[in-house]
């Protein structure tokens, strides 16, 4: 292979634009800059949230602030003031929208450059969208069509309202506010996020999809996620994040819970885009997540599957509690790092129940400056006979100033689980380039094509309506050599 | 907030910084302004950092507090023993040749003097000697690889270690005698060691060299161990560890190599027997086309507990490491294996290999893995792996329809899972003595000796599971 033309190739993957970067002029209604016990008591009525709801952001808040930034991971950033951030943004709501006619035109048409639609044409691709804008969920779709099979699939702040039983039940039961430092703030500040209840034996019959957008400058998004799958219910669920292209870092700390009783399952998939900064590490959101679903039931089934391309920091572990016997926890990671951005991401598995399975696959791509960091945790208690696990975690390295690391963390007190894990780092072989240069196939299409492949084993297990996008986001992540 | 035995636990650590402000001149005593400004330092982040805990991410699978939470007497003198050293510190391994140099509570002892030169040119014997013998050597060398990132024990060392061995083997010198370490504590009361080891292997030569830990009676101790390997280029020097104390016996083995171009190294760290031993390997690959094998093996029981810290730093282009540690856990015992290859920048056709395998016999016995990555150049192989299992059940079910009792048939299958490091001993004698050892140890036969780990029964006998192999 020619060394200059590949040299020229990685150049062209560091000068690739965000595709993304684009801003709404949507009058914002902000909170003022910075945290304390009134912007917490603002957010909460604002939402016209009930007394139990504000207790429990005051609660967490108290605990936030005992709390310390944790430092163990492998990612280097300047400290976050976040006196300095808005915690709450909401597109000022002019009145009660009666029809899709009715959204602000500019966001519809925000929507439109993502490639999500709330109008017909969405039905005929049959997802139904809940679309969170700087925090607000503005318009679920598909609503009636769910409540015909009784899901409940709505904004946070609406299930606050409509169904506080099950909020007060499920909410904080696999994440604590306790659990961490960025949960802790997520749940004092939280100001939106989706939540979705799928009754006993009922099959949702269509993929649900959340998109995430930051939109306004300074702002820090804290989402919440809620999902409930009754005995024998089966949810597909998909998340897109987006940023406009800023200077300023954004900060996004989110919530995942997933709770799945007897027999049920749940998908979960997740393209992450946020901006990650320009190429000389300016700017980018800070992506700090907790997600985490708990296998109540027997039989239950979880599985994450995230395709992280953007972000500039990406400290995120979706993780499974493996509770009820003979349930099963899944992991399908690609994460691309590209210029300044780092990413230190992983999964966590902790078995409990007895049966219980676990697979771990992660990619990790590195190119440009960037660093990438697998790190997981297997934990086998003593309880979880006959478990098992397998992990595979592989590095790729496009470029000689870029890191690629793995911390796996295995942990077993049971003497009949079966455990292995292995993974390897290379770079894509010389071997492999000449093969399809020999075939005409190009350089920068045989890099494509290589990593396309290597990433397939993950991809394949994202919904259609995902896999295209993600197909798409590699490439423009690797921008110039992919495609 | 104190406890009861956090209070005892700073207790040790009071006594130690007493003890060195108050006996500073004599702890310094003999050395250079550079050693001695070192050790004042070393001994400054101690009493910064104090012994590390629990708490602290490269301990927290390990209780180091309860080990340190004894009554323990530190001795910054030699204590004269009665013992006839020669007879103590015999050793007979079968079809093994080997010089011994005898440690004995953390001080060097020996009727050859204090410094020797054997016939093959090979300079050996007490580091209090070479300190003066050798300033220049000592100046240049101590401390100058042992650093103490978490792990505040190095720093003690440093501080107080008075004595231990100095191995100087020169250029060119090509040993084919095995050098054989016998550490011993013998004291009727609870000790608590200082053991330092400089090694130094100038350009071409060889040495193997065995370092075997053991106790005589059944007291407690805790010994800290710092050793320092200096690998000269195309040097060759093997390491293998033997580590067989009593059950209460507490053991930081802290082993620093650095190696220069061209220059090959082997490690074996056998561990049979000990209540609580932590072993923090590091290699520096320094030099281009530099190679190192790392490997051990643990067979733990009881409430025994094994850490094993390896650090390989691929500091150069074209160096290759090979890193293998095997366990099997039985009853209660718990292991801690993290290993950490680092890829510098630039070290570029970096060839690196970890694995760490592990048996759980018992429900009750625990075993943490954690084999690490970090990477910096892209033209690299580094691959890892861990497994955590059983005995295969296939295998178990096949020589079970063969007649095999079941009982030697788990015999069989656990030898079977460690053979792969003991094949890995290059010098045949010690590798069948080895290979005898661990039989006996999974049958449970293989306790402290009265002398050496390698005394171990009759030194003329070989033992043979006790299997009919033609049914096979």
């Amino acid at each position: 292979m020619d060394v200059t033309n590949s040299d020229n190739i990685l150049e062209q993957v560091t000068t690739s634009e965000y595709k993304y970067g684009f801003y709404t002029d949507i009058e914002n209604d902000m909170a003022p800059v910075g945290l304390n016990e009134s912007t917490v008591r603002l957010i909460s009525a604002k939402k016209l949230e009930p007394e139990w709801m504000l207790e429990f952001r005051l609660k967490a808040f108290r605990h936030w602030q005992s709390l310390q930034e944790p430092e163990w991971a492998h990612i280097h950033y300047p400290k976050i003031n976040y006196q300095d951030i808005i915690y709450y943004a909401a597109p000022k709501k002019k009145k009660e929208l009666a029809s899709l006619d009715e959204v602000d035109p500019e966001l519809l048409e925000t929507f439109n450059k993502l490639g999500i639609s709330l109008d017909e044409q969405k039905m005929l691709s049959g997802v139904a969208v809940d679309a969170v804008i700087d925090s607000v969920s503005v318009k679920t779709t598909f609503q009636d069509t769910l409540a015909r099979h009784g899901i409940i699939f709505c904004s946070f702040s609406e299930a606050v309202r409509e169904h506080p039983e099950l909020i007060k039940k499920f909410m904080g039961s696999v994440v604590p506010y306790t659990d961490n430092y960025f949960a802790a703030l997520n749940s004092a500040v939280f100001s939106d996020g989706s939540f979705c209840y799928i009754p006993e034996g009922v099959r949702c019959p269509l993929e649900l999809s959340t998109y995430f957008r930051i939109n306004a400058a300074n702002t820090g998004q804290f989402e919440r996620t809620l999902i409930v799958a009754e005995k024998g219910s089966y949810v597909s669920y998909m998340e897109g994040c987006t940023a406009p292209q800023r200077d300023e870092n954004q900060l996004h700390a989110a919530i995942v819970e997933i709770i799945a009783m007897d027999d049920a399952e749940v998908k979960y998939s997740t393209v992450q885009n946020w901006y990650p900064g320009d190429k000389e590490g300016k700017g980018g959101v800070y992506n700090f997540v907790t997600k985490r679903g708990l296998c109540k039931g027997k039989r239950s089934k979880i599985a994450w599957t995230q395709v992280e391309t953007g972000s500039a920091i990406t400290w995120k572990y979706p993780s499974c509690v493996l509770m009820g016997d003979n349930s099963i926890g899944e992991f399908y990671s690609v994460a691309v790092t590209n210029n300044y951005q780092q990413a230190d991401t992983g999964t966590k598995m902790i078995h409990i129940g007895k049966n219980t399975r676990s697979t771990i696959i992660s990619k990790g791509i590195s190119a440009g400056k960037s660093n990438n960091s697998y790190r997981g945790l297997v934990k086998i208690l003593s309880g979880a006979t006959n478990s098992r696990n397998f992990s595979q975690c592989d590095s790729l390295l496009l470029g000689d100033k870029c890191g690629a690391h793995t911390f796996p963390y295995i942990e077993a007190k049971n003497e009949s689980s079966i455990i292995e894990h292995e993974a390897t780092t290379s770079k894509i072989s010389e071997d492999q380039l000449f093969y399809c240069n020999q075939r005409g196939i190009d350089t920068e299409k045989a890099i494509g094509l290589i990593v396309n492949g290597y990433a397939k084993e993950v991809l394949n297990k994202l919904p259609m309506e995902f896999a295209v996008e993600a197909q798409k986001l590699l490439a423009i992540t690797l921008e110039g050599s992919v495609g | 907030m104190k406890t009861q035995e956090t209070d005892q636990f700073i207790g040790l650590e009071e006594l130690l910084i007493h003890q060195f402000e108050t006996h500073s001149e004599l702890l310094t005593a003999n050395d250079t302004p550079k050693v001695k400004a070192l050790r004042l330092k070393h001994f400054d982040a101690f009493r910064t950092k104090g012994f590390p805990d629990s708490s602290q991410e490269k301990w927290r699978f390990t209780e180091i507090e309860t080990a340190l939470d004894q009554e323990f007497k530190h001795v910054i003198k030699e204590v004269k023993t009665d013992r006839n050293i020669e007879e103590l510190f015999r050793c007979e391994v079968h079809n093994f040749k080997s010089e011994i140099i005898s440690v004995l509570n953390g001080w060097y002892h020996s009727e050859k003097g204090d410094l020797f030169t054997n016939d093959e040119g090979v300079i050996y014997g007490s580091l209090k000697a070479a300190k003066l013998a050798y300033p220049g050597l000592f100046d240049t060398y101590f401390g100058e690889i042992a650093h103490s990132e978490n792990n505040s024990f190095v720093d003690l060392n440093t501080a107080m270690a008075q004595d231990g061995v100095f191995i100087y083997v020169p250029a060119g010198i090509e040993a084919s005698k095995t050098l054989q370490i016998i550490k011993m504590i013998d004291l009727n009361e609870n000790i608590f060691v200082q053991n330092r080891q400089l090694i130094i292997l100038e350009a071409n030569s060889k040495l193997s060299l065995m370092h075997c830990d053991d106790s005589i009676n059944h007291h407690s101790s805790l010994v800290n161990t710092v050793t320092e390997v200096f690998v000269g280029e195309n040097a060759h020097f093997e390491l293998y560890k033997l580590q067989n104390l009593n059950d209460a016996s507490g053991l930081i083995n802290s082993t620093f190599v650095r190696q220069a171009a061209g220059s090959t190294i082997k490690t074996n760290t056998l561990t049979f027997n000990c209540g609580l031993i932590r072993n923090n390997i590091e290699v520096s690959l320094n030099g281009k086309g530099a190679h190192a094998d790392v490997l051990g093996l643990y067979l733990m029981d009881k409430q025994q507990h094994v850490d094993n810290q390896i650090r390989i730093l691929h500091n150069e282009p074209n160096c290759t490491s090979n890193e293998l540690f095997k366990g099997i856990l039985d009853d209660e015992a718990s292991a801690v294996f993290n290993g950490y290859i680092y890829v510098k920048k630039d070290a570029q056709k970096t060839n690196a290999y970890q694995n760490n395998k592990n048996i759980l016999l018992k429900p009750t016995a625990t075993i943490n893995t954690m084999p690490f990555l970090e990477i910096y150049a892209d033209d690299v192989k580094c691959s890892h792996g861990a497994t955590i299992g059983q005995l295969d059940q296939e295998a178990m079910f096949y020589l079970r329809s063969r007649g095999i009792s079941q009982s030697n048939a788990r015999l069989l299958l656990m030898y079977a899972f460690a053979a792969d490091v003991i094949n890995s001993i290059s010098i045949e004698g010690l590798k069948t003595r080895i290979d005898d050892m661990v039989k006996k140890r999974l049958r449970g036969e293989l306790s402290v000796c009265e002398k050496c780990v390698l005394h171990c029964g009759s030194p003329e006998k070989e033992y043979h599971f006790d299997i009919d192999l033609s049914k096979l």
